[in-house]
């Protein structure tokens, strides 16, 4: 029988249309506006070369601080999610027998709510006189931990990454309990034998059977928090000064002030290596599916 | 006997505490969406020592919120159905009919997952088609966004579903639409209903594309009216609790009435990736 007959073609083009037109060209054209000095203002748009990019890269700029702070927070934020994430799976599947799946109800609820809700609560939480967290630090005598949580910019960014942290362990450790599922029990049950306590078990079981789903958890973190934008702007709009100010909010202020291309080249600096680590990230996928 | 008693008894201490620490902020902000502006300063836990059901009325009423509920209700419904279902049927015909143009295709559309959005050459994108802060712009453009994840998803369940049953029908004379909307569909049930239910969510949680492709107030969803309600009167946060009470209500009620869904659609992506 013929496929192209049964399985035709047009089936696909209402996602296809859509996929082109919102994410493929404005992606795609980005790259060549960055060559430009287009702005909202005039209609005129003329070739500038390389300036964009001179302008990004240039030490008098804040452009580098952004791409730090960016760096900063995906590389905190992977760290602290995939341990924390991995230790709540432990706890859920290795620890506590009963009512396993109430605490997991309870843990992942954040990760449904809007991220821009969850930034507004902690911008009361994390008020330094008033907030519940320093109240509660000082409640239980550990007042000298009480900081200035999003005031300070020393500090700012952390707690920025502690939020973020906090409203996303809950996806991380989801996907880590069903890693932890697939491994198989015999090999713990062989480890006792040999006298291996929880730490051995850990380090020469889980941890390497766990890798897949490990890489797949830094994968997504790193997709996301590349991309972070509404909890930093909610919480702090980049402030104070520029202390937690990322790629997406830095790209936010230079459209509200008709930077058009020195914003559409740094937006294609991201396009082009998201591009890349996708593509990889892909043919990791295939081989992965190839080998089954 | 005894010592494995207290090593249970400590694992769910530890579980509870990490549940609670999960729980607070949802419940700092129920509490004092109720008190009066005073008590609400510091966002305390206490319970309310009158409950001031009336936050709700002067929330809805001066943050217009019935308009925005209404908003983000249809946003996400519509792209909800439209990217679900255009996924679907991509899926379909990459899955079923593997050619290596299908293939590069379906991992061309997949490798949007990882793409970021130029909000700059979008805005042009949105000009042209004049969509530009409109809600039908909104509906496309969350369509849009979750076509690659979509697609993932639902391919993968494919596999799951005999093709002896596409032969079958095809020689008892189905046509295509027939053949997908009446026997391939029912059996996708499970996977369409994860993608759509997360799909809302994405839709309903969105605040990015309303900020920068919608500047009349009349056209704001529920995330971007609740930000600005914030920026207005952050001084009383009984009324900002209650605006955001209303905000992640259904968010709430869809998370406890597909949390199957969603879990099963969290793990499969990611795991079968």
């Amino acid at each position: 029988m013929s496929l192209r007959r049964h399985y035709p073609f047009y089936f696909t083009l209402g996602a296809l249309v859509l996929y082109l037109v919102f994410m493929i060209i404005p992606g795609v054209s980005g790259i060549a506006y960055s060559f430009t000095d287009w702005s909202p203002y005039t209609t005129k748009v003329n070739f500038i070369g390389l300036e964009n990019f001179k302008t990004i890269f240039a030490a008098n700029q804040n452009y580098l601080l952004f791409i730090k702070n960016t760096f900063i927070f995906t590389i905190v934020t992977i760290v602290l999610k995939t341990v924390l994430g991995l230790a709540l799976a432990l706890l859920l599947t290795e620890g506590v027998k009963r009512m396993a799946y109430f605490y997991r109800m309870l843990i992942y609820l954040p990760v449904v709510l809007p991220m821009l809700a969850i930034a507004l609560i902690f911008r009361s939480i994390l008020n330094p006189a008033t907030g519940f967290l320093n109240t509660a630090l000082r409640g239980i005598g550990l007042g000298i931990l009480a900081q200035k949580w999003l005031v300070d910019p020393h500090i700012a960014l952390y707690s920025v990454i502690g939020v973020d942290t906090w409203a996303g362990v809950g996806y991380i450790m989801v996907i880590l309990v069903a890693g932890l599922q697939s491994v198989p029990r015999e090999y713990y049950e062989a480890a006792e034998v040999d006298g291996a306590g929880f730490w051995a078990k850990l380090v020469w079981i889980t941890l390497p059977l766990m890798m897949p789903a490990i890489i797949i958890v830094t994968v997504l973190n790193l997709l996301y928090a590349l991309r972070v934008f509404d909890v930093v702007y909610a919480l702090t709009q980049g402030g104070p000064g520029y202390a937690t100010d990322v790629i997406y909010t830095a790209i936010f202020q230079q459209f509200s002030q008709g930077l058009w291309g020195v914003g559409t080249a740094f937006s294609s600096l991201l396009f082009v290596f998201m591009g890349v680590l996708g593509y990889f990230v892909i043919r990791l996928m295939d081989r992965g599916q190839a080998r089954e | 006997m005894l010592s494995k008693r207290l090593k249970q008894a400590g694992v769910h201490l530890l579980a509870i505490f990490a549940g609670l620490i999960m729980v607070i902020p949802v419940y700092l902000i129920v509490v004092n969406s109720f008190k009066s502006k005073a008590d609400s300063s510091s966002m305390s836990a206490a319970l309310p020592a009158a409950w001031h059901l009336e936050n709700f009325a002067t929330v809805i009423r001066v943050g217009k919120l019935a308009t925005s509920f209404i908003n983000s209700v249809v946003y996400a419904t519509g792209s909800t159905i439209i990217g679900t279902l255009f996924a679907a049927m991509a899926a379909f015909v990459l899955s079923r009919n593997r050619t290596r143009f299908n293939r590069f295709l379906y991992f061309f559309i997949i490798l949007g997952i990882a793409l970021p959005a130029n909000y700059f050459t979008l805005t042009k994108v949105m000009q042209i088609t004049h969509l530009i802060n409109t809600g039908v712009g909104m509906i496309i453009l969350y369509a849009a966004g979750q076509i690659p994840f979509g697609v993932f998803l639902i391919y993968g369940f494919l596999d799951t579903i005999p093709r002896e049953l596409d032969e079958a029908a095809i020689i008892d004379g189905c046509g295509p639409f027939q053949l997908f909307f009446q026997i391939i569909a029912p059996l996708l049930m499970p996977v369409l209903v994860t993608a759509a239910v997360l799909s809302f969510l994405g839709a309903w949680n969105n605040f990015i594309m309303p900020l920068y492709y919608l500047n009349k107030s009349a056209d704001w969803p529920m995330t971007l009216s609740v930000y600005n309600f914030f920026g207005r009167y952050q001084q009383n946060w009984n009324l900002v609790s209650a605006d955001i009470l209303m905000t992640i209500l259904p968010v709430i009620v869809v998370y406890f009435a597909a949390q199957r869904y969603i879990l099963s659609g969290m793990t499969i992506g990611a795991v079968k990736g």
